[in-house]
């Protein structure tokens, strides 16, 4: 194993403004975030659907206020097929509905909650991800 | 006011995506390959996060309520079963595939990336198969 690309100091402080996100959000209107849950209940129940809308509105606002603050130049790269992306999008979709939480929902509230579904569902979705690259990897 | 909550949230969460990376695919499949060349920043994205989130939700839980909100919802169940395990592995297995979940997913629908949106139209679309299976 190579250490590669490693930018603990980005990381670090993007993850406090997750964090910070989070703890408003509780604070504030009372709910620990899991943007799975708040994607898929925007969807179909009616129970806050402004709020839910609201923030994943705020999310997509998110990029483009740091392009305007930073002047900084967003680059991602997704260099998987089209097929690919619509079965990768699926199985996140159903897996997350069906697990009842994602990165957000298990691996930060729920973590901040020490439940154990959330700490069960976090090795578990880390270690599937972990197989699956390393069997990209080589197919 | 819950409301310019909920979107001054997303904001905050959205730009932390951006700082962190987390909204690049490629980072996130750098973070899964431990076994080649590891990249291990996204374990700091976690930390950070944690740091903030877990005392403020040990300091508020027992409060009466939130400040905007008539009551705090906290999930409830507690049970390890089938479903959490299988939705976790689908779950994990997209994420390996792409290098997306659905908070950088979403976000980088501000990119105007036709990946991302046909990644983004499949997600929903996974919520709503689920919906209909159980």
């Amino acid at each position: 194993m190579n250490i590669v690309n490693f930018t603990p100091i980005t990381a670090l402080s993007g993850g406090l403004l997750i964090g910070l996100s989070v703890a408003l959000f509780f604070i504030f209107n009372g709910r620990m975030i899991g943007i799975s849950g708040i994607a898929s209940n925007f969807l179909i129940s009616k129970d806050n659907r402004i709020e839910n809308f609201l923030f994943l509105f705020g999310l997509i606002l998110g990029p483009l206020i740091y392009n305007q603050i930073t002047g900084r130049e967003i680059n991602i790269s997704i260099s998987s097929s089209l097929i690919l992306l619509i079965i990768g999008g699926v199985l996140v979709g159903f897996g997350t509905k069906l697990s009842s939480g994602c990165t957000s929902g298990h691996g930060i509230s729920g973590i901040s909650r020490f439940s154990l579904r959330s700490i069960i569902a976090t090795v578990t979705f880390m270690i599937v991800g972990i197989l699956t690259v390393l069997i990209t990897g080589i197919v | 006011m819950n409301k310019i909550v909920s979107l001054l949230c997303g904001i905050v969460f959205g730009i932390g995506l951006v700082i962190s990376e987390m909204i690049n695919p490629e980072k996130v499949l750098g973070f899964l390959n431990i076994f080649r060349d590891w990249d291990p920043s996204l374990a700091f994205v976690m930390i950070g996060a944690l740091v903030v989130s877990t005392p403020v939700f040990h300091l508020f839980k027992n409060k009466k309520k939130p400040l905007f909100s008539s009551n705090f919802l906290i999930p409830s169940n507690k049970e390890v079963d089938k479903k959490l395990i299988i939705g976790s592995v689908f779950f994990g297995a997209g994420w390996g595939l792409i290098g997306l979940c659905p908070g950088p997913a979403i976000t980088s629908l501000a990119l105007l990336n036709m990946n991302s949106a046909l990644f983004v139209t499949s997600m929903f679309a996974g919520f709503y198969i689920c919906l209909k299976v159980n």
